[in-house]
């Protein structure tokens, strides 16, 4: 089943490569997606479909990870189509082969069981992901790719450093190793101490940088706001999703280890940071879509914390992982149709975006609610959680800074939302072609109400994939 | 043979100081063009049997860290007619300082992490820590894209040195290392047909500030 989720992906990017027509190529995504999103279905369903390989087993954190990038990855294939049919002036071809490609090596990840193809594939993501930042072939578009992958790289780097490192904690100590994941968490409280803690800080710096950790971040305000929105999400939902099962795995080698007290002192600190450095530029932001990759930056922040609280707050990060993405989708997606209707995508020219398009001008501001955790909708489900959790376990200072820091984050992003969506929308924009579309606007809908849906309630097959998934982390059976 | 690996290990501590303190990219692409020999053959100083992975990994290493990246950054040079590197961010001696600052780090650091039997005499861990911070330090200090990719080869030249601890029990995981080639070729690649230089005409990083803060 893993190599058919791998490589049905790839071939489509083949044909999409092929495929002659500019008009119809697109369609190709869709198609993908629906087929890719139905195995993912019956691979969930099917737990003797898991395993393939030593190294390729779907693990309950790995479920969780495929589920939110194929739901994401479905809903962003049709605006897709919606999206490219206003960019006609441009070839897709590459657009959509590394859209497609994303999806391949994405499953990938989600499979490997084995540190060193994981790390194979999340530098692939890397490679696969940089042409759809160039999509717009302007000055400030080469300059970010140059950026993400200049930046992207050295953490690829010190990720193998990381990777090499743990390789030696276990042949130090005269185990056979392999790398398989299993191999190296049966042996784990093994491992040879310092080589462990330093391979830990490694890889949590190199797989941070690819979720975009502060002080790591510097490539994704570039990126996202440079991206088409649709590129936007699935970064911020897919890229990051990815890079952050990779820390997962790790994390659970060194909880198996006993380590829990060292590194959760480092996830704590990463965490805290990341929201600090987060709230700190959002304030006064006028670009919104630079805000929402500093959006991304605190809530990469959150889940490294909740790990970092670990114990109770396992189920909130999580859930975290399917509420950010999810709700990420509905920012980035809705934030490039306003960057399309008004032609530009900073405050000074953006204002009232609810009259000039009502659909997405409410659903920006529905999903601002939802990110900064608003109830009713689902992140507030999930920070709550975490927030329960630091309670539970006696982190009281650590739970006061994330409410203070959700606060300060609440009030940076509210500002310029406000702004966008508040007030008279020049005269001049009534004028330019974009009208949301069936395309663009039901896609943004349906993951809005799905992030609602979560917050009200969870659904019981969610509800038991993630707690398989709390058990798994935590080593029980 | 330990002494012999130490004598090559220690000449590329040499040439990472080397490489930090002059201004010429090109004598810089040849002392890490040079780089990629040395670190070709250790490999060969590690082992005693020549297997055929080893041998892989010797031809390998030497071909690409050696050979073709060096050739395709000098054609990058050429291309776009640059020669020094302008003013970095840290003066050349201050970095060459720095970077013996660095070298010492690492000895210290490494003196502190146990190492496996054979391993003990070698001083495998702390060139391949040294080199890959002299790596970064010429990564974030120097504003010519081209000498960035260098720091970068440098960085990777050091991983390349710490995999050599692995090559026993893990000959094909060593060959990741070639991966992180595949991205130094990117760059240069982008360098070459791409359009940094068309569009920034002197191929200087600090032009690329149309999205600073």
């Amino acid at each position: 089943m893993a190599y058919v989720m791998i490589l049905f992906p790839l071939f489509m990017a083949g044909v999409a490569l092929a495929f002659p027509s500019n008009r119809l190529r697109p369609w190709l995504l869709p198609l993908t997606a629906v087929i890719y999103s139905a195995a993912t279905v019956f691979v969930l369903t099917q737990p003797d479909l898991m395993v393939t390989a030593k190294w390729l087993v779907l693990d309950p954190a790995g479920r969780i990870v495929l589920l939110v990038v194929s739901t994401l990855f479905l809903f962003c294939s049709f605006y897709t189509v919606g999206y490219l049919q206003y960019r006609k002036e441009r070839s897709n071809r590459v657009f959509c082969a590394c859209m497609l490609g994303f999806l391949g090596i994405m499953s990938v990840v989600v499979w490997s069981h084995h540190l060193g193809l994981m790390w194979v594939a999340i530098e692939a993501t890397t490679l696969v992901t940089a042409p759809l930042i160039y999509f717009n072939r302007t000055q400030r578009s080469i300059e970010a790719t140059w950026k993400y992958l200049m930046v992207g790289s050295v953490g690829i780097a010190l990720a193998l450093l990381g990777t090499f490192f743990l390789a030696y904690a276990s042949l130090q100590t005269g185990l056979e190793s392999n790398l398989t994941f299993e191999d190296i968490l049966r042996d784990a409280p093994q491992l040879s101490k310092p080589w462990l803690h330093a391979a830990f800080i490694l890889l949590l710096v190199g797989y941070g940088t690819k979720m975009g950790l502060a002080p790591m971040h510097t490539w994704k305000p570039e990126v996202y706001g440079e991206v088409p929105g649709v590129v936007g999400a699935i970064f911020a939902g897919g890229v990051t999703s990815c890079a952050f099962l990779a820390i997962l795995r790790i994390y659970q080698i060194c909880i198996a280890a006993g380590e829990s007290a060292y590194i959760s002192r480092l996830l704590l600190f990463m965490g805290l940071f990341s929201m600090v450095v987060a709230g700190l530029f959002m304030v006064n932001q006028r670009d919104f879509k630079r805000m929402l990759a500093y959006s991304s930056v605190e809530h990469m922040g959150i889940l490294v914390l909740g790990l970092g609280i670990g114990g109770p707050a396992l189920f909130g990060t999580l859930l975290h992982i399917v509420t950010n993405g999810l709700t990420k989708g509905v920012l980035f997606l809705s934030s490039g149709n306003i960057h399309r209707a008004y032609g530009g995508k900073t405050t000074d020219v953006v204002t009232g975006a609810m009259r000039r398009l009502p659909l997405s001008g409410t659903l920006f501001l529905a999903g601002f609610l939802a990110i900064t955790g608003s109830p009713p909708f689902g992140p507030f489900i999930s920070e709550f959680a975490i927030l329960n959790g630091a309670f539970s376990m006696g982190r009281f200072i650590t739970a006061a800074m994330f409410l203070v820091l959700l606060l300060l984050v609440f009030i940076g992003m509210g500002a310029t939302v406000l702004k966008v969506v508040q007030g008279r929308a020049p005269a001049s924009v009534q004028n330019t072609p974009y009208r949301d579309g069936w395309l663009t606007a039901a896609p943004v809908i349906i993951l809005m109400g799905m992030v609602l849906c979560i917050g009200l309630y969870i659904p019981a097959p969610l509800d038991t994939l993630i707690k398989d998934a709390v058990c798994f982390l935590e080593g029980r059976p | 043979m330990t002494n012999l690996l130490n004598t090559v290990l220690v000449t590329i501590l040499m040439m990472n100081l080397f490489a930090l303190g002059t201004s010429r990219i090109l004598a810089v692409t040849r002392i890490v063009a040079l780089q990629g020999v040395l670190l070709g053959l250790i490999p060969l100083l590690v082992h005693k049997h020549l297997t055929i992975p080893i041998a892989l990994t010797v031809v390998v290493a030497i071909v690409i860290k050696a050979i073709v990246i060096p050739s395709i950054i000098m054609r990058a040079l050429r291309d776009a007619q640059i020669k020094h590197e302008v003013k970095p961010l840290i003066g050349f001696l201050p970095s060459i300082i720095l970077g013996a600052l660095a070298t010492a780090f690492a000895l210290l650091f490494a003196g502190q992490l146990p190492l496996a039997g054979n391993h003990y005499y070698t001083l495998l861990v702390p060139t391949s820590i040294a080199t890959v911070l002299v790596g970064f330090i010429l990564l974030v200090t120097r504003y010519k894209a081209i000498s960035q990719v260098i720091g970068y080869l440098v960085l990777e030249n050091g991983i390349f040195i710490f995999s050599m601890l692995l090559i026993e029990a893990m000959p094909l995981i060593v060959e990741m290392g070639v991966m992180l080639d595949l991205f130094v070729g990117i760059f240069v690649t982008c360098i070459i047909i791409n359009h940094i230089n068309q569009a920034f005409s002197s191929m200087d990083t600090r032009r690329l500030v149309s999205l600073k803060e």
